[in-house]
């Protein structure tokens, strides 16, 4: 199982990313930078988070002119999966690798720390955990707050693709525990083709016991399974 | 060599210009006699920012010598841009602390924002990847006008650059008191992690060598930052907000990132970060410290701004640059590395044998003309180094023993048992304190940092007296992971009361923090925050405070690495309370060492190390809240005692036989109690040490030092025993973790989830609801 995972300028949270999937997953990971013109040889992508060019402009809106990026449009296009993480999720957004936007949180400040997460959508990444399993997930964004038009959220809804709503412990859904202001409590989305996995969470950064949290293993496990069934 | 001449439109210096430089007669005259004829006003502005307290600690240098900076793990003391100690296998902790406390007076989400990238810079000029970043902030009274904009402004602004650049922001400090209503403080701390082989310094080696300058271009802004931190705040502050610098946390990232991968190709000979005093400091410092000389063309000096004059240039402080002084005839893999990172790179002078700072500069030249002028560079500077360093103004100013003003008040009478006590219903005044600012939660700031990022940190903020991250150490033999345990510490009221105990007890619970946490203390780094060095009250109590240090250090084996003096934080005459503070730097030996505040298990024995409370109230935050002042007399320390609890605490911590530990000390131990149980969403029974012999105020919040409640599963008590009693600590079985409500018997029952409501809105009262 081989992943790239790319980093673009301002990447921060690229380490660990390849820590997850490299250390803990036991991953062939490797990094990609920007400037490479391909990905090589690899079976799935993850697209960091950060603040790929210090988010100036809008988050995730300058990574889109790096010179690997025509690489990873084909490599998503031809059904490859790709997980976007919190910068990862707002490049894919950009790209238009994923519907929607993510925007500055409701309450206008970074927000930092666990939440839960109910597990909805199916897909490579989803496909191995129960539907309605309630993860813990941190989180650390300014940006995450999910918007769409009403047209692609029912697109969203009636197929399925959204992948991860935020929740109470109990898998509760309503207006007091979106940490963010995002529409519908959406923390995750699959794209049409459901290769494609856009989360502000970070489950790279709760996938060890020394952690504390395990529970965003089960995401890499999944890619895993999907990956060694293709 | 001709002499060097002020250019044209350049003032002629004199007293009158040398002294809005802030530097004073005897240092006009001592700026004469080092050059021998009168200087040019760039050489002036280079004195002025070299001489500048800031720069050269002139006030502080001859106190600063007895602090202790040796022992066996240091790997690096102070004098360089960060210390370092050995964490085993080669590899070292690399750590420092700075203020940034004027410019984030003045602006404060770029004054704080700036500072944690000086000193995220001073941590990776050594070559060590910054792993996690903490803050010590004081703001005025919490309900001072300014108080909000300014704590919303810092904390915005540490967050902003911190988790942009990607440092988890993992523990801190806050105070409120009055006495910084026109002086907040902003003390920075980034710790980094390195191999002891590869760090790297600051120093210009070898003649001949190209000098570098790397990362953002030079702008006007920061002219003079170090001279304003040098001066008094008064009415016309605000005027100084063209001296505080503007910050770029992308850009950082790109310049940690290209430093990393230029140092790893062995490829230069120093490197220093432009900080306080830009390209002057980072030049006359590495020459100094390699006994060499320096050249440099100013005509080849990026920039962003158009006509910026030699001044102008050798005084920004313009941030995210770095002087490197390459190998000779390596000059293009730097510059290779630099354009993949998308960096302004030029070689801008070169290493020299001559002991004299040179800049050389072409009148009327500007690379941003349409049309440059043709070059033609004259000397403009031309200074002995040692002059700018080792042969600085030193003082050694008076001192005098402030008038004793703080007399024992019948408030503080503590002994007298329940019946003689002030408080009349222990359960309001417990979650009145609890929900006040200085004691309640810190959850509103530290949800803006991502304490997170790195994929390493352990214990998170809010769940231990230290933070703890797990660190990556790479070599050719592998992976290895190790945990650092952090705390930063400082309670002024105390240093007020008695410096040296002040001091002292800053040290010390810095190192209890980091020893509750599990961890061995390695070394210490501080930030002394003062008044102005001419009041001899001030300088008094500096250099007590530093001799407090260095008795706490000796004692707890503590080595001083690194720090930094920031003195004149006064405005209008009125100094802050003296804040010497000091963050530490501990190694937790294996994940199951970790400890963590919290009870974490109901029927798990509570007890009491340390000598029980004697009721000492002075300085304390109640009575801080009861009368309006920092009064009384200081508890005080008695270091050995002290030392032998930080023993049994690890010792303790190292059997993994407890299930909590957490120190007593703001709030006394009823704050302490009612956070183990708030952290571990768990009730107590407890019998309050002392209860039946004191007031309530006294046996409850006093704030006494040497002191640790701990946890533990009634399995474990014979050894807990065992332990305490061949380390000569008391033990006292003070309760049990039960139920949902903290039973203090005999004085208060309080629900968990009351005092939880009251702790976590501590802060709205300033910033609003959550």
């Amino acid at each position: 199982m081989k992943i790239a995972v790319i980093r673009f300028p301002g990447s921060n949270a690229d380490w660990d990313a390849l820590h997850a999937t490299r250390d803990v997953l036991g991953a062939e990971a490797r990094y990609v930078f920007h400037k490479e013109p391909e990905l090589g040889d690899v079976d799935a992508v993850v697209v960091p988070g950060g603040f790929s060019y210090g988010d100036y402009l809008r988050p995730g809106a300058i990574a889109c002119f790096s010179p690997i990026v025509p690489a990873l449009r084909r490599f998503a296009e031809r059904g490859g999966p790709v997980l976007g993480i919190c910068n990862g999720f707002q490049i894919l957004t950009e790209l238009g690798l994923l519907p929607g936007a993510l925007t500055r949180n409701r309450q206008l400040r970074f927000e930092c720390g666990d939440r839960w997460v109910r597990v909805e959508g199916r897909g490579p990444f989803t496909h191995a955990i129960p539907e309605g399993t309630v993860l813990r997930l941190p989180i650390a964004h300014a940006d995450g707050r999910y918007q769409c038009d009403a047209e692609t959220l029912r697109r969203l809804e009636g197929e399925g693709l959204v992948a991860f709503r935020y929740c109470a412990a109990d898998g509760r859904i309503d207006d007091d525990v979106n940490p963010n202001g995002s529409v519908a409590n959406i923390a995750g989305i699959y794209s049409e083709g459901r290769n494609v996995l856009g989360l502000m969470p970070h489950p790279e950064r709760a996938s060890e016991a020394i952690l504390g949290n395990e529970d965003g293993f089960r995401i890499f496990e999944a890619l895993r399974t999907h990956l060694e069934a293709a | 060599m001709s002499a060097p001449r002020s250019l044209p439109g350049e003032p002629e210096p004199t007293l009158a210009i040398a002294r809005t430089m802030g530097l004073s007669e005897a240092e006009w005259q001592a700026v004469l006699d080092a050059l021998g004829r009168a200087p040019t006003y760039a050489e002036l502005g280079v004195f002025s920012v070299m001489w500048s307290e800031h720069c050269s600690y002139k006030s502080s240098r001859v106190h600063l010598g007895r602090l202790p900076t040796e022992g066996p793990k240091v790997v690096q003391g102070p004098g360089e841009n960060a210390g370092a100690v050995d964490i085993g296998d080669g590899f070292c902790a690399v750590f420092k602390m700075e203020s940034h406390n004027h410019p984030s007076f003045i602006e404060p989400y770029q004054g704080a924002a700036t500072g944690v990238g000086g000193i995220l810079r001073d941590v990776f000029t050594m070559g060590a990847r910054p792993v996690a970043s903490l803050n010590s902030l004081r703001f005025g009274r919490p309900d001072h006008p300014r108080t909000p904009e300014l704590l919303r402004g810092v904390v915005a602004g540490i967050g902003g650059y911190g988790n942009c650049i990607g440092v988890p922001t993992v523990g801190g400090e806050v105070q409120f008191d009055p006495s910084y209503d026109g002086n907040i403080l902003v003390n920075a701390f980034t710790v980094g992690v390195a191999k002891s082989a590869d760090l790297f310094y600051g120093v210009a080696r070898g003649v001949g060598n190209p000098v570098m300058y790397v990362g953002a271009r030079t702008g006007r802004d920061g002219i003079h930052g170090a001279t304003m931190a040098s001066a008094e705040f008064d009415d016309e502050s605000e005027k100084k907000l063209p001296t505080v610098q503007v910050g770029d946390p992308f850009m950082e990232k790109l310049l940690l990132e290209a430093c990393l991968e230029i140092f790893a190709a062995d490829v230069l000979e120093g490197v220093q970060d432009m900080g306080a005093a830009g390209l002057t400091s980072s030049s006359v410092e590495m020459a100094a410290r390699a006994g060499t000389g320096l050249e440099l063309d100013l005509d080849l000096v990026p920039r962003r701004t158009r006509a910026l004059s030699p001044y102008e240039m050798l005084l920004s402080e313009s941030q995210e640059r770095m002087l490197m002084v390459a190998k000779a005839g390596r000059e293009q893999e730097v510059v290779d590395l630099c354009k993949k990172w998308d960096l302004e790179v030029a070689v801008v002078g070169r290493v020299t044998d001559t002991g004299r700072f040179v800049c050389k500069a072409t009148p009327g030249y500007d690379p941003l003309d349409d049309q440059p002028i043709a070059r033609a560079p004259e000397v403009v500077v031309d200074i002995p180094i040692p002059s700018l360093t080792d042969a600085a103004p030193k003082y050694d100013r008076p001192q005098a023993e402030p008038t004793p003003r703080n007399k024992a008040t019948a408030e503080m009478t503590a002994v007298g048992g329940p019946a003689s006590s002030a408080v009349a219903d222990v359960a309001a005044e417990l979650l009145s304190l609890i929900g006040s600012p200085n004691l309640g939660s810190r959850a509103w700031i530290w949800r803006q940092y991502d304490h997170i990022v790195q994929d390493g940190t352990v214990v998170r903020p809010g769940q231990g007296d230290a933070a703890v991250v797990r660190v990556f150490c790479e070599d050719t033999s592998g992976t290895k992971e190790k945990l650092l345990a952090i705390a930063v510490d400082c309670n002024g009221r105390q240093v007020e009361l008695d410096p040296w105990h002040g001091a002292a007890m800053a040290v010390a619970e810095c190192a209890r923090n980091v020893v509750c946490a599990g961890a061995e203390p390695l070394g210490l780094t501080d930030c002394l925050n003062f008044g102005s060095p001419e009041k001899p009250e001030t300088m008094w109590r500096f250099a007590r405070a530093v001799d407090g240090i260095r008795d706490a250090c000796l004692k707890l084996d503590v080595p001083v690495v690194s720090g930094n003096v920031s003195f004149y934080n006064e405005t209008d005459g009125r100094p802050i309370l003296p804040t010497p503070t000091v963050a530490i730097v501990g190694l937790v030996r294996e994940a199951a060492d970790r400890l963590t505040m919290g009870f974490a298990a109901g029927g798990d024995v509570i007890a009491h190390l340390g000598v029980r409370s004697r009721g000492a109230l002075g300085g304390s935050e109640w009575l801080v809240q009861r009368t309006g002042r920092v009064t009384g007399v200081t508890p005080g320390i008695d270091l050995d005692r002290e030392l032998a609890l930080q023993k049994a605490i690890l010792a303790l911590a190292r059997a993994h036989v407890l299930s909590s530990a957490h120190d007593v000390s703001d709030g006394g131990i009823a704050v302490c109690l009612a956070e183990c149980c708030i952290a571990g969403g768990r009730g107590a029974r407890v019998k309050v040490p002392g209860a039946d012999e004191l007031t309530a105020e006294g046996a409850l919040f006093a704030e006494e030092p040497s002191r640790v409640v701990v946890s533990f599963a009634p399995r474990h008590a014979e050894t807990v025993q065992r332990i305490c009693e061949e380390h000569g600590v008391p033990l006292a079985s003070i309760g049990v973790v039960d139920g949902e409500t903290l039973v203090l018997e005999g004085l208060a029952e309080v629900p968990v989830r009351d005092l939880e409501h009251a702790w976590s809105r501590a802060l709205d009262p300033i910033v609003g609801p959550a």
